[in-house]
């Protein structure tokens, strides 16, 4: 009762805190702002969830035992370049399992203590498992598979969120999820597909020696979509050992359809795009998009190397696995560069030129969740959802006129000034709004017009016992009070549930709700009391209720 | 004063008998539904049991029969189809136990694009989950269920008493079901929103639990000598038009919800639907005859209400 001009402030105060900090979420009332204010207000504000402005959201597990097969191998080649540079006294060198190497030692006494002590100097990562004979095991050490596992990663991590920077999307978000998960999302993102492809993509580029044996004569010049495996298994077992048969896709010359070019491949990679500087699209002689490489000074060596030794050879170049050209070598190519050509649109060029110059990623990626909502859907959905929020509240508040007049219209002063306040605690904290975001503020609509006509019906009964107007008042929200909190507090424990435990759409309906729900104990205890408090000062003699 | 109902004087304890036994049909139902769900044989979301969705938006109006001979043509015959005609919008749902690696919303996608040459569409939505992801959401969907009912027993129980805390949470728990059941008549997927709707009708429920067991338990101090029957009965009665004028706002925002909110929210709202409804019956015919039954509960019920 007393203090009304305190109380009164403090909610206009609160209205109009509320509208300013939610102005950010508006840009066309944002933008006009003079500049002290926008520096003062944070620019971002109430961002729409992907069902609401359509996007991407996908959650990738990285192919850990891949990567450590991969770190594995890497040593498997560093052991046999040791073997034909330095002579290291060994036969053969492969890979067992996923974390093992299995070398075979070469004759003589000598060769076991070399072979230990180079392991031990050269390769601290692997210990000795068994030995028996000429043969001898060794086996990563756990840390150290552990670290390769965490840093294919942290370098996937990395890369993705490379390549999402090159193609441009607003507010990406990309985390670790639990181990060896990553989520990433992309609001509003325009062509999804082309964005999954371009994360999703491996981009492991390698140059590699056909095999020009024999064999690869037999080899049918191009095949149908589709029988690349049936060719795989016709020439299985009569491959020279090394070798393997990969495919080029090539689109027919009338531009219709399109077939596949086998190819007899070495398996031995001579070099991989991990040693490019950069990677750009031009355009080739025919007009058509190529992706120029230029590799770094340790690369343009290496390059310039192969390319000597193998004069009149040909050389594929092969990206996750399809070749997409295998020019012959003419001469030595000093100066670092080389090209890829293919059958690519433009765009398809830039995609790759971008996933290059991002690098690669560790691993293969397996996709554990897709989500994608086309921006049509967004749109649909937030025209329903404003359309319904608006025929909704129409309705409850003539209805609340209705059927408590002015009293009614004091609760709907309050039911707006609930939604300003929940609009700028939202715009406040960043919160993304989505669809289940939206009914989560409908529901608090429902609720806090429950807490006034919980307190209406209460004045009602003290009224119908004789009491006066101001007696009745207080004691409806007296008795009413207990009632609120007790009801407020049992909601809000399953919407602090859903917040914690929730995931996506269900924490999003969460945090409308639990805001909702502080804000409406707010306004209905404190909001319509002073409103009331304001006419009993005129002594009335009627309420009208 | 505009009043729906004046001041009424209705037996409500006298009828429980027909109250349980419709609470008992419609619990019913629900146990058969969660043992459904148990054994996996229930109509899950693909969110819960992993698989892909796709949600095609085309010019014009496509015949679904046509739609599912194309899709069993190209091996997709376990594919479920659902159509939104009014916006010429096609679901097709595929539900796999496997990964989603062989990606069969690309599959699908292509298949219209080759079978349906005259047929322009959009991508609406795709969606995919793998059968981890799938199960992390179901255990997670019930720690929150499980806490948030403990939560609310507990202050229920420091704010009234123990059995209230009970009776509570069994007619919030036996509205969750009657809502479940009443989806599985009418087979409608249990999705992630639906249960956001269930926890969300959870809340509600219990606050309208709570308010009337506040009014019984006023009445209990005030006329300690009535019987338990009477003060119930009165407790009720006396917030019966908040109840009403309550239950009947919230309807009115959740029909246009219902009707107009799209596909999206459409079982979403009426699932909220059905639960306020049947949690307002619960509060007057579920929740208060608890009090009643009660072991021990004869004559002494409440005495200690503070």
């Amino acid at each position: 009762m007393k203090k009304i001009r305190g109380r009164l402030f403090l909610l206009i105060a609160l209205a109009v805190i509320s509208l300013i900090i939610s102005l950010p979420s508006f840009p066309s009332l944002y933008q006009p702002l003079p500049d002290w204010m926008k520096q003062v207000l944070s620019d971002r504000g109430l961002a729409l969830g992907l069902d609401l402005q359509g996007g991407v959201h996908l959650v990738l597990e990285v192919e850990e035992d891949r990567a450590v097969e991969i770190a594995v191998d890497r040593s498997r080649k560093a052991l046999e370049d040791l073997k034909t540079d330095e002579g290291l006294p060994i036969e053969a060198v492969a890979r067992e399992g996923t974390n093992s190497l299995l070398l075979t030692l070469a004759d003589g006494d000598e060769a076991k203590t070399t072979v230990t002590q180079e392991m031990e100097d050269g390769f601290p990562g692997f210990e000795l498992k068994e030995s028996s004979g000429a043969t001898v095991t060794y086996e990563l050490v756990l840390e150290e598979e552990a670290r390769i596992k965490d840093s294919a990663i942290n370098q996937a991590l990395e890369t993705i969120r490379n390549r999402i920077d090159e193609f441009g999307v607003a507010e990406p978000l990309i985390q670790r999820l639990g181990r060896n998960q990553i989520a990433v999302q992309l609001p509003g993102v325009k062509d999804p597909e082309r964005a999954k492809d371009l994360i999703k993509k491996t981009a492991l580029l390698e140059f590699k020696l056909l095999d020009e044996s024999k064999v690869a004569l037999e080899l049918p010049p191009q095949i149908e979509k589709g029988q690349e495996e049936q060719i795989r298994k016709e020439f299985e077992g009569r491959l020279p050992e090394g070798s393997e048969i990969l495919f080029e896709n090539v689109i027919a010359e009338d531009g219709v359809g399109s077939f596949s070019l086998p190819y007899l491949i070495k398996k031995d990679t001579a070099l991989t795009g991990d040693v490019l500087q950069d990677a750009r699209v031009t355009i080739g002689e025919f007009n058509e998009p190529i992706v120029a490489l230029t590799f770094d000074s340790r690369g343009g060596q290496e390059f310039e190397r192969l390319t000597s030794e193998n004069v009149g050879k040909r050389m594929a170049v092969v990206l996750d696995g399809t070749v997409y050209s295998a020019p012959r070598i003419n001469t030595k190519i000093s100066g670092g560069r080389a090209i890829i050509e293919g059958t690519f649109t433009t765009s398809e060029a830039n995609d790759l030129a971008v996933v290059l110059r991002a690098g690669a990623l560790p691993a293969p990626m397996k996709t554990l969740q897709d989500l994608t909502v086309g921006p049509s859907l967004g749109k649909d959905s937030i025209e329903k959802g404003i359309r319904t929020l608006s025929i909704a509240g129409c309705l409850v508040l003539i209805f609340m006129i209705i059927y408590y007049r002015l009293s009614g219209v004091v609760a709907n002063l309050a039911l707006a000034l609930n939604l300003i306040g929940l609009l700028g605690a939202l715009s406040g904290l960043n919160a993304t709004l989505t669809l289940p975001g939206i009914a989560g503020i409908i529901l608090t609509i429902g609720m806090g017009v429950d807490s006034n006509i919980l307190i209406f019906e209460r004045i009602r009964e003290e009224l119908r016992l004789g009491r006066p107007v101001r007696l009745a008042v207080d004691g409806g929200y007296d008795k009413a009070f207990l009632t609120i909190v007790d009801s407020h507090v049992t909601t809000l424990i399953t919407g602090l549930a859903l917040f914690l435990f929730g995931t996506g759409p269900i924490k999003g309906f969460a945090v409308t709700l639990c805001l909702g729900i502080a804000i409406n104990l707010f306004t209905a205890l404190v909001g319509t009391k002073v409103v009331f408090d304001l006419f009993n000062r005129k002594k009335l003699q009627r309420l009208s209720i | 004063m505009l009043e729906i109902v004046g001041k009424t004087n209705i037996d409500f304890m006298g009828r429980r008998q027909i109250a349980l036994g419709i609470s008992g049909i419609l619990g019913l139902l629900g146990l058969i539904a969660v043992i459904q769900i148990a054994l996996g044989s229930a109509n899950l979301g693909i969110d819960f049991a992993g698989g892909t969705a796709v949600q095609l938006k085309f010019d014009k109006a496509l015949p679904i029969e046509s739609a599912r001979t194309v899709l069993t043509k190209h091996g997709l015959d376990e594919a479920e189809l659902q159509e939104f005609p009014q916006d010429n919008k096609l679901l097709i749902r595929v539900k796999t136990e496997t990964t989603i690696e062989e990606a069969i919303s690309d599959k699908i996608i292509q298949v219209f694009r080759d079978e349906f040459k005259g047929h322009q569409f959009e991508i609406d939505s795709s969606t995919s989950i793998g059968p981890t992801i799938g199960q992390k959401l179901q255990t997670d969907a019930l720690v929150a269920i499980v806490l948030s009912l403990i939560g609310i027993i507990v202050y229920i129980a420091a704010r009234f008493e123990f059995r209230f805390g009970v009776a509570a949470a069994i007619a919030t728990f036996h509205d969750v079901l009657a809502v479940l059941g009443i989806f599985y008549v009418l087979n409608i997927e249990i999705t992630l929103l639906v249960v956001t709707a269930l926890l969300t009708l959870a809340g509600y429920s219990l606050t309208d639990t709570v308010i009337v067991f506040d009014r019984i338990r006023e009445n209990l101090r005030q006329r300690r000598r009535q019987a338990i029957e009477t003060i119930i009965n009165n407790g009720i009665n006396q917030v019966l038009s908040r109840t009403l004028v309550t239950t009947l706002t919230v309807v009115l925002v959740l029909v246009p919800l219902t009707v107009f909110g799209g596909e999206v929210l459409h079982d979403f709202s009426l699932a909220l639907l059905l639960g306020v409804l049947i949690g307002t019956y619960s509060s007057v015919f579920v929740a208060s005859p608890l009090l009643l039954i009660w072991p021990g509960a004869e004559g002494k019920l409440l005495s200690r209400g503070k």
